[in-house]
């Protein structure tokens, strides 16, 4: 044993330093065998106006409705009918129908950059929902189900991912990264969780104003590390915002796994504990389960009984992006190892049950949306893809630096048109 | 008034003018804020309007934000300078950024106010000046007022501007105009004629400088507490300098410098801040590349040094009468 100077001898051991490691790598075999699953009607459903020291154990539970058999169960249920739930259906599957195609698109060449949310539907089509439309989402990246459940075209989502000349972000954005006012969908950052303190900044005008919208912020389980994710949770605590903060837990944030993020030793819900709001854990593959856990929450903001953080207890079945191989990371079948199975399965097995689904109907739904999304993207090609031409006009990427335009952005701006009409020409158009 | 009632008075009038505009930030509601900008506007204006917020500038930063986003106009105090850089994501990627990465969808109308610069024993974390860190950001606008009358108007044109405003302090004149010399009494605001303040409302232009003083032999370009050190050391040894308060950084008002300089055919550059890539440097290139052959001397700069703000040293460090009448001797015998 070394002997620091100026301090005695001792026989402690020496400190180790804890490196968490996933418990599967590529190889392994995945058995989540051991994960706890409380049984759908075992969670209690507090009154929305119960004091969260109260409700502690909600944290470290997991709320679920259906069951594995299809049978929705217990005091969460949110005993929504068969059109609506036929609606969530819908939507959830054209966020899949949406997703693959136009990660197909990304394969082709056609864009940059494309992120799916497979597996995830329910967590943002779910709790989208279960809001009210003049409620103000403020999604990370990865919650394009919010879009979809209020109708946003699905052409204007295209038209963005391939900075076309229909793009109504004037190709200033990466792909997916949409925004949508009148839609109650706020400009996606590409710093993560940084919307957190703005939802709540939102939430709190709101308030202060005496209207009575409320805010929904989502970030991923990774990006709750980030000190803007604090920093949100306490000035929401501070001033009761009416805000529902949502952590998706998909397990994964790119390469590195939950326990990166602290969640090797507690949950992302229990971080409510420390700020005395409340928290809710769900299961995030649970569609039921999250729309009625985001009512709940929305119900308590809207009666000023404050914030409420949701995590949703999921898995990222594809990579995280289409610059991302999971193969290099995580053993192949986790995804099918998990056990909660795949939202949009188990929400049209609840239907069956209710004998208000089939499989005939199912995909003929499949079929459906599949065509749709098929004739939207054709529409959008024709106003064009991603490196075939240029689509915006040139001087559009200094406006809106400035609400008006200083000499310094004019001066650069008339540089920029003379660089380009020397190698253009003076007529040149956007294509 | 002096520069502190005039900065509540701009509140205040603003306050009342407009009921989307809410103050926050550290122990400005019922304490009226450690330098005291804010005092006595929460007992006017009402708790929801004027308050205390977390020690957090992060949140501070991104919840005003999401409140211009809500379509309220928001007002945070970041303490001093210092401390802006906790939030400064919330500012370079978020409120500088918003306007232009959603198409004009969500506008981000706050303006951050925030004493900064030295000379008041704040060591090396109450005592910088980040204005050449701003300018540096796409999207913001830098402001930086040199007197009562200027703080006024300006906060008030920067709490009205659509865009986020970085409205910096220079809290070593919030009480009086100071000389350079730190061992001389500093002279209250009320002996100076910036000091007439209207109660009411009144704007004054954002990237619009002003002609401190008129003069032939040299350009002096100079903003916030230097402006006051510059004239003095000025009006010793009888230089006749064109001495011009930037007053805004950004956008700049490329028309009045270049104006200057061409007459002048000198120009000489002081600010507080540290030299390697300070503001100055920004002013140098802009001078060179507009007025070059108008010049006679090559373009100086004064400036801090580029060490953190120290404490005991801080009047070695400023740069005070010796170091701007050295450059003035030396630009003048070019
Ligand atoms: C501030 C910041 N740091 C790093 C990144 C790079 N980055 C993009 S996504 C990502 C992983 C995020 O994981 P998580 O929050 O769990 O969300 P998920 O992708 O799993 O949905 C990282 C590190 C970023 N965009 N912003």
């Amino acid at each position: 044993m070394t002997e620091t100077p100026g301090r005695p001898a001792s026989n402690l051991p020496p400190l180790s330093l804890h490196i968490p490691e996933p418990r599967y790598r590529p190889g392994d075999t995945p058995d989540f065998g051991d994960i706890a699953i409380p049984a759908v009607d075992a969670t209690p459903r507090p009154g929305e106006a119960t004091k969260p020291d109260a409700m502690r154990d909600l944290c470290y539970g997991l709320v679920r409705v259906l069951d594995f058999d299809g049978q929705a169960k217990g005091p969460w249920d949110p005993k929504l009918t068969p059109d609506r739930l036929r609606a969530m259906l819908r939507y959830m599957m054209l966020v899949r129908a949406f997703d693959d195609r136009m990660f197909r698109a990304q394969r082709q060449g056609k864009t940059s950059f494309y992120m799916k949310s497979t597996g995830e539907e329910a967590t943002s089509v779910a709790s989208t929902m279960a809001i009210d439309r003049s409620d103000m989402c403020f999604p990370s990246y990865r919650q394009q189900g919010i879009l979809i459940v209020r109708d946003y075209p699905l052409i204007q989502m295209m038209n963005q991912i391939y900075s076309n000349r229909g793009d109504h972000l004037l190709g200033r954005q990466l792909p997916i990264m949409y925004s949508a006012p009148e839609h109650g969908f706020f400009s996606i950052s590409g710093n993560l969780a940084t919307q957190y303190p703005q939802a709540v900044g939102w939430a709190m005008a709101s308030a202060s104003k005496g209207d009575n919208r409320i805010a929904t912020v989502w970030c991923g389980e990774g990006s709750s590390a980030e000190g803007d994710f604090h920093s949100a949770l306490t000035f929401a605590t501070v001033y009761n915002a009416p805000v529902i903060f949502n952590v998706v837990n998909n397990q994964w944030a790119i390469s590195s796994f939950s326990g990166f993020a602290g969640g090797e030793r507690t949950t992302f819900a229990a971080r409510a504990v420390g700020y005395g709001i409340a928290g809710l854990r769900v299961d995030g593959n649970d569609p039921l389960a999250v729309y009625a856990a985001t009512q709940w929450a929305a119900d308590r903001a809207r009666t000023n009984n404050g914030p409420t953080l949701i995590e949703h207890f999921t898995y990222r079945a594809e990579g995280h992006s289409t610059s991302d191989d999971p193969s290099a990371y995580r053993a192949a079948d986790e995804a099918t190892a998990w056990p909660f199975g795949d939202p949009i399965a188990r929400l049209a097995q609840h239907l069956e049950t209710l004998g208000e689904w089939d499989g005939e109907r199912q995909e003929a739904l499949r079929k459906e949306l599949d065509d749709l999304v098929k004739t939207t993207q054709k529409q959008s090609e024709k106003l064009g893809i991603l490196g075939h031409g240029m689509h915006q006009p040139f001087e559009t990427m200094f406006q809106d630096v400035f609400e008006e335009m200083p000499w310094h952005l004019k001066e650069q701006s008339k540089q920029m048109l003379a660089e380009q009409e020397a190698k253009f020409g003076p007529n040149w158009k956007p294509e | 008034m002096n520069m502190i009632e005039a900065i509540n008075s701009a509140m205040d009038v603003m306050l009342g003018r407009d009921d989307k505009m809410v103050v926050m930030g550290e122990d400005v509601g019922f304490f009226g804020g450690v330098f005291r900008a804010t005092a006595g506007l929460q007992k006017k204006h009402g708790k929801t309007r004027v308050f205390d917020t977390p020690i957090n500038e992060c949140g501070i930063i991104g919840v005003a934000v999401g409140m211009g986003a809500y379509g309220l106009r928001p007002v945070p105090e970041i303490q001093f300078a210092d401390y802006i850089y906790p939030g400064l994501d919330q500012l370079v990627s978020e409120a500088a950024r918003l306007r232009y990465r959603s198409a004009g969808d969500f506008i981000c109308p706050m303006t951050v106010r925030t004493p900064f610069g030295g000379g008041i024993f704040g060591g090396q974390t109450h005592s910088q000046s980040p204005e050449s860190i701003m300018t540096h950001i796409c999207g913001v606008k830098t402001v930086i007022p040199s007197n009562p009358y200027d703080a006024k108007g300006l906060l008030i044109a920067a709490i009205e501007d659509n865009d986020p405003v970085v409205f910096l302090e220079p809290k070593r004149i919030y009480n009086g105009p100071f000389s350079g010399y730190y061992d001389r009494p500093v002279e209250p605001w009320s002996k100076h004629e910036a000091s007439a303040v209207p109660e009411d409302y009144y704007c004054i232009e954002l990237g619009k400088a002003a002609t401190v003083r008129a003069g032939e032999a040299l350009t002096i370009l100079a903003y916030g507490t230097m402006v006051h050190v510059t004239k003095t050391i000025v009006e010793e040894m009888g230089v006749d300098a064109e001495i011009i308060d930037l007053r805004t950084l950004l956008p700049l008002d490329i028309d009045a410098i270049e104006t200057s300089v061409k007459k002048t055919g000198r120009c000489l550059i002081i600010h507080e801040a540290t030299r390697t890539s300070g503001f100055g440097a920004e002013l140098a290139a802009l001078v060179q590349e507009r007025c070059f052959y108008h010049l006679e001397a090559p373009v100086e700069r004064v400036t801090g040094f580029d060490t953190p703000y120290p404490h005991s040293l801080e009047w070695a460090y400023f740069p005070g009468p010796v170091r701007i009448a050295t450059a003035l001797t030396k630009i003048l015998k070019d």
